[in-house]
């Protein structure tokens, strides 16, 4: 396997060394500019991630055997015209604590050959790429490198866009599943066919019309091979095709905006599902309002046995081929965002969300002399509606669903509302609620508690322009609940002097467990030197066990203790 | 053998990459990529017909998650006219929001009145194309369509380096 992708490795990079070194060929450079001769251009990037660990037993820090680690990642993207090729090589000597910990050694583990002619509607690609198609509740192919996730497509896409307007995809692959020492790949084959079509963008005389309107659907087929399991005292064929499928609907008008995907899957038994043939289905539904100084958005969704993977006895992280967003909001201040981070249920929920931004006029006693920001939040998302079945058709089909409706298990609550002010021209000052109702059961952040946790987080933030291009930003954090490892608080204090430097510290302090003995200071210290693209970061301190969240999706991180080193530049 | 060819496959792999680094070094300034995103009207944008012809363009990339990119795009909205009045320049967002907050996007934008043309990116793949990594990342294209300067990541303060880069390169 090795060899085999060190040496389709070299093919694409020659392919482009063949193209590059043809320079008689006219290079119709992107922006409509054509180049005679031009040798083509390679971008790329760095990133480094470097992290020591030392014991600690207050802590329960992670000390692996190498007491070092290293996850390395350099991109290089060649492109001529309309040509392109590109690779990504990783490292993992050994992978930092918190990513999988199966990830090792070091070599290609992404690489492509894209040929893309806009003029035409042309556009091909050979090895890795990345697609969604519509919001992504059966196809989403993404990286979330900070938490190892990377179902990346291995194999071939057309997209072609024979009219303006029209937009038809068609792609067959297999996904990336682990690296060791290269690209290790799931034994599934994905084949899978979209077309979006944009009715304003047909016909010119709709092009200048206040509605828009965009229609979408597209088909997927998974294969695996598959022969018989037993279950109970049946002895059940799996299905080795399974498809799912989806139709979308945009509509714009004026402020106004509103979109709706609804998905099904046909019986699909799988780990995550206990092997039951109950066919899937997702309904989301988003509706929202924009004028000036004013917003807000309406989200629902249910989901029920949505879980689509690549390979039907997999769990957790690896290889899906589907997306389901979560209701909540990605919370940024650090204990909303890392001790309760909520991620959809994707066997099963219904969930309504909603936001509204407004913006109090300045010159006005709540506005202020520069305007008062204001933005309120809301999710609610529980089990499905549902009767379990019995006996046979228990085994086989699981469960009934009675409606799209809340069902009696409340999977989590979040409310909350952030205030901004500018004080004056050196001082800017927020304030943050949060009231969280969250099922451990549902989303299990926590070893420590199962069931309802109940809490109230508030945040003070003050950012102060303490000299030209100098500033001074501090948050004060308290989590308040009687349940799992009771209150907390966090302090930060951050120094930053534009362009280049900054410092912080960071202290959160679990000052409420019931365990006395684990009231612990995680205090965590970092500088770092910005030069343009450029950013290298200098840590130490230490890392809290949490949760670590990006778009929904969490990985659980153990504490640990040590120095980190990050550094990443663009190029 | 398995070493030896291991080997063998590293040192062709790094000659091909050493080879297309020296080959492309007389063209080491970028021109956006072209990939095409939508703007919150619905409308599709190709990437590479962003560069304004004689003034310059700032590409910010940011998230409605993110808060220095927020902290970002509201300071440089500050002196947007100003820097309009003066350099011709042309602010275009780019949200890599995803599915999850997507829809956020325009509310936001319009509560906080930005003036800039903005852009969805929501599985990254402008971001990709422009070696992104993490958010906020600005990128500043000359009026030729080179990209000219980039900056990671955003303190306080940064909208006077902006504002000189600007200067270097917008109209005369």
């Amino acid at each position: 396997m090795r060899g085999t992708l060190w040496g389709a490795c070299c093919a694409w990079l020659s392919v482009g060394l063949l193209v590059g070194l043809a320079g008689g060929v006219r290079a119709q450079e992107e922006g409509g500019a054509a180049e005679e001769g031009a040798p083509g251009r390679i971008t790329g990037n760095v990133q480094l991630l470097w992290q020591s660990y030392a014991p600690d037993s207050l802590i329960g820090a992670v000390v692996p055997p190498e007491k070092s680690a290293l996850n390395a990642y350099g991109n290089l993207i060649y492109t001529r015209g309309n040509f392109s090729a590109g690779m990504r090589y990783e490292s993992y000597l050994n992978a930092v604590v918190g990513f999988p910990g199966r990830f090792k050694g070091t070599g290609v583990g992404y690489r492509f050959a894209r040929y893309s002619d806009p003029e035409v509607g042309l556009d091909i690609t050979l090895g890795n790429f990345y697609e969604q198609f519509g919001s992504g509740i059966v196809l989403r192919s993404y990286e979330e490198r900070a938490l190892g996730i990377d179902n990346a497509l291995d194999g071939f896409r057309l997209i072609l866009t024979p009219v303006p307007g029209l937009e038809l995809k068609a792609l067959l692959g297999k996904q990336r599943l682990d690296f060791n020492d290269g690209l290790i790949l799931g034994p599934g084959l994905v084949r899978a066919v979209d077309a979006q079509v944009s009715l304003n963008d047909l016909r010119e005389a709709w092009s200048v019309r206040d509605l828009r309107v965009t229609l979408g659907g597209n088909f997927v087929s998974r294969f695996q091979a598959g022969s018989t399991i037993a279950k109970d005292t049946l002895v059940l064929t799996l299905p080795q095709n399974v498809a799912a499928w989806s139709y979308r609907l945009g509509v714009q008008r004026g402020r106004w905006s509103g979109n709706v995907e609804y998905a099904t899957k046909i019986n699909d038994p799988s780990a995550d599902n206990q092997y039951v043939y109950r066919k899937g289905e997702a309904l989301l539904v988003d509706l929202a309002y924009a004028q000036r100084g004013f917003g807000w958005v309406l989200n629902a969704k249910t989901v029920d046995n949505m879980s689509f993977r690549s390979d039907r006895n997999v769990l957790l992280f690896d290889l899906p081929i589907n997306y389901i967003p979560a209701i909540t909001k990605q919370h940024t201040y650090n204990l909303a965002a890392t001790l309760y981070p909520y991620a959809t249920v994707v066997a099963g929920e219904s969930s309504i969300g909603g936001e509204l931004y407004y913006t109090v006029p300045k010159e006005t006693w709540l506005g202020g002399r520069y305007g008062t920001r204001v933005t309120l939040n809301v999710a609610a998302a529980n089990g499905l509606d549902t009767t379990r079945l019995q006996g046979v058709e228990g085994a086989t089909m699981g469960f009934q669903r009675n409606s799209w409706g809340f069902g009696p298990s409340k999977f989590v609550r979040d409310v909350n509302v952030l205030l901004e002010r500018k004080v004056n021209a050196d001082l800017k000052l927020k304030y943050a609620y949060f009231y969280l109702e969250f099922n451990t059961l549902a989303t299990p952040v926590t070893t420590t508690f199962k069931g309802l946790v109940y809490a109230d987080i508030h945040v003070l933030e003050a950012q102060w322009k303490t000299a030209p291009k100098q500033s001074l930003r501090a948050e004060v954090q308290g989590l308040f609940t009687e349940q799992d490892k009771g209150d907390w608080a966090t302090a930060i204090v951050e120094y930053t002097w534009s362009p280049h430097w900054f410092a912080s510290v960071m202290d959160q302090y679990n000052y409420g467990n019931p365990d006395v003995g684990a009231r612990v200071h995680y205090l965590y210290g970092a500088v770092g030197y910005t030069e343009g693209p450029h950013r290298l970061a200098v840590g130490y301190g230490k890392r809290r066990e949490g949760i670590f969240c990006i778009g929904g999706v969490c990985r659980a991180v153990p504490a640990s203790n040590g120095f980190e080193v990050t550094f990443t530049s663009s190029f | 053998m398995k070493p030896m060819n291991a080997l063998s496959n590293s040192l062709r792999a790094g000659i091909a990459v050493c080879a297309l680094f020296l080959l492309t070094l007389p063209s080491w300034g970028q021109k956006l990529p072209s990939v095409t995103l939508r703007d919150l009207n619905g409308k599709s944008v190709n990437t590479a017909s962003l560069a304004q012809s004689g003034a310059p363009t700032l590409v910010c990339f940011w998230a409605t998650w993110c808060s220095p990119c927020k902290r970002e795009l509201n300071a440089y909205m500050e002196h947007y006219a100003e820097w309009q009045k003066r350099t011709g320049v042309r602010i275009v967002a780019v949200s890599i929001d995803d599915a999850r907050s997507t829809s956020r996007v325009a509310p936001y934008v319009s509560s906080v009145d930005w003036d800039y043309q903005v852009l969805l990116d929501p599985n990254k793949e402008f971001a990709r194309a422009m070696q992104v990594i993490n958010v906020p990342h600005t990128f500043l294209v000359d009026g030729k369509g080179q990209i000219v300067w980039q900056h990671n990541n955003y303190a306080d303060g940064d909208e006077d380096e902006v504002f000189q880069q600007l200067l270097k390169y917008g109209r005369k």
